[in-house]
């Protein structure tokens, strides 16, 4: 192995680094405000470092490959948390700096995101286990993180048993893959694989334990729970990049380890994705903390990702990978509004937006566009994403499930704009007053918003993630 | 391989111990009791594994490492999930489900 075939795996030696670095910060810097700037000053160049072009191939053995596609996810999940950990520097410094708490917090994440990406680029299924397990218990610890509160334990101690839970039934299916085909990697499991019910039964567990960390509906019991409970910035990562990476290698192991049981899981997920979306959307419409709501919302919008997958393409891999980029902003986008009201009032009820219009006029235009985002309103990013996710079912002729789709986008935009008629048109005497919020905030939500609008009216970077998409040969 | 034992009686434990865990999973309602089902979970597959191995596939031992993976990241599960739970009886008192839910739909 030389230099150039070890640098394959830039994107994990950086983030390492950067763990290593943030820990001797906490040892020699007597001032702890300055660690957040550091973070994100690291943070920021290393996503800058790895928009680098990288060629394709495996290390150990076939552990570890990556692909164009890969790389590309890769640096969308490194924008999605360059951008949580700025919204989350104003959190840190209010709430975590008295209790000394600082750079653990930037050691958490970042090693759950080093924990995603070896999980993306796994070639083997001890690699994927390890890097599930990496990039959920750091999660768990974030999700606990305010621990003077009851909440936030309340939130960690579900995400932890629930994934738990959850890894067993994974470790479960993965022990019968392996006695069908004698071996732990991808490549030799997809040639041996066959059709058989131990398989069916092998797949479908594999199949449940990473629908638990994308919340698919009879998996879902956790997420409302921990997305209450958690810290605003941790939920807006849970929401977002878990789920994304989630959602990524669910594709691969679908499309790439399993495709001889291809006829099983199409129905599996044609009934999944219904369930998914109905009851995402309808628990949305009774809600009334913000976070509870966007816990459904996110549900629902799981349910179409599920769309994608039916036609077992091109066109679904980049259908997906383009809704999760345009997903991940709208997310962040409608967050920092949480977090930046939240954190100036401690609201995060609905009631309590109304008449915010009028006295933040420009938060309000911000959690709008990101709530239209993903609603699919059309100038705004959101309806493309949602658009070629239907392309991509209605390809193979499932009509019907797209028809369910739009219903439930109807259902869904009563419930956001449920949100912005409290902020645009009711009139309040007490509503929440002019706040300023930091700097880094209002950087990573404008460049966010920017990123959702400019991603609305250019389409060029959809057929740059189309022209990767190849992985099937 | 134990004289006289099959695989079929070892992958039947390990079935049992895993639809245990599931139930206690469900039907505990302390906290220490449910991370204790987990466990059980955990501990099925890691002897799933090391029975397919040593009964179909004795040549390579990857099942066998694999289940060396399985211990060793379950105790750093249990690890944090304590932790939690100290923090939470700091908190609360109780270690009973019933007294810690806040959050309702």
């Amino acid at each position: 192995m030389n230099l150039d075939t070890f640098l394959l795996m830039r994107h994990e030696i950086g983030l390492t680094i950067i763990v290593l670095l943030l820990l001797l910060a906490d040892i020699f810097m007597e001032d702890k405000k300055k660690v957040n700037t550091v973070a994100v000053a690291l943070f920021a160049i290393y996503t800058a470092i790895g928009f680098v072009p990288m060629d394709s191939g495996e290390l150990f053995g076939g552990m570890f490959s990556t692909t164009p596609l890969i790389v590309a996810f890769k640096n969308i999940l490194n924008v999605g948390v360059l951008l949580i950990l700025m919204i989350s520097v104003s959190w840190v410094n209010k709430k975590m700096l008295p209790i000394n708490k600082v750079s653990e917090y930037y050691v958490l994440m970042v090693s759950s995101l080093l924990g995603m990406f070896f999980m993306i680029s796994a070639g083997n299924f001890l690699m994927l286990y390890i890097g599930l397990e990496l990039a959920t218990l750091p999660v768990a610890a974030l999700a606990s993180y305010d621990m003077f509160n009851r909440k936030s334990s309340e939130a960690g101690i579900k995400l932890i048993l629930s994934a738990a839970l959850s890894s067993g039934i994974l470790l479960f299916g993965i022990s019968i893959t392996y006695a069908i085909t004698g071996s732990m990697y991808f490549d030799i499991i997809a040639g041996n694989m066959g059709l058989s019910y131990l398989g069916i039964l092998g797949m479908v567990m594999v199949f449940a334990g990473i629908a638990f960390k994308v919340s698919l509906v009879p998996f879902h019991f956790w997420t409302a729970d921990v997305y209450e409970g958690a810290p605003t910035p941790v939920t807006s990562f849970l929401s977002v990049i878990s789920k994304g990476a989630a959602v990524f290698v669910l594709m691969i192991l679908l499309f790439k380890v399993f495709p001889d049981m291809k006829g099983i899981w199409i129905n599996l997920l044609y009934g999944l994705s219904i369930l998914t979306m109905f009851v995402g959307n309808l628990f949305a419409l009774r809600q009334t903390n913000l976070q509870r709501f966007m816990a459904f919302s996110s549900i629902a919008q799981a349910g179409f990702i599920l769309l994608g997958f039916l036609s077992v393409d091109e066109l679904a891999v980049s259908s997906i990978v383009y809704f999760i980029a345009i997903y991940i902003l709208s997310n962040i986008v409608v967050f920092g509004a949480i977090q930046a009201v939240g954190l100036a009032s401690g609201k995060y009820e609905m009631d309590d937006y109304t008449g915010l219009y009028r006295t933040n006029p420009k938060i309000s235009i911000v959690l709008m566009l990101g709530l239209f985002s993903l609603a699919g309103i059309p100038p705004i990013a959101g309806f493309f994403g949602k658009f070629f996710l239907y392309s991509a079912a209605a390809s193979q002729g499932y009509y019907m499930l797209v028809f369910i789709a739009v219903v439930n986008v109807t259902i869904s935009l009563y419930y956001y704009l449920k949100v912005i008629r409290a902020s645009w048109l009711r009139k309040s005497d007490d509503s929440i007053p002019y706040f300023e919020s930091d700097s880094f905030l209002k950087a990573g939500v404008l460049i966010a918003t920017v990123g959702l609008l400019i991603l609305g009216v250019a389409s060029p970077y959809y057929e740059y993630i189309y022209s990767l998409s190849n992985i099937f040969n | 391989m134990i004289l006289g034992v099959s695989i079929y009686e070892i992958l039947t434990l390990s079935t049992i111990i895993f639809f245990i865990g599931v139930y206690g999973f469900v039907t505990r309602k302390n906290l220490i009791g449910m991370l204790m089902a987990v466990e059980l979970i955990l501990n099925s597959t890691a002897l799933n594994f090391v029975a397919i191995n040593k009964y179909l596939y004795p040549d390579l031992i990857e099942g066998g490492i694999f289940s060396l993976f399985i211990i060793a990241i379950a105790a750093a599960e249990t690890a944090l999930a304590l932790a939690i739970i100290i923090n939470l009886y700091r908190l609360v008192m109780s270690l009973n489900t019933d007294n810690l839910e806040t959050m309702k739909n």
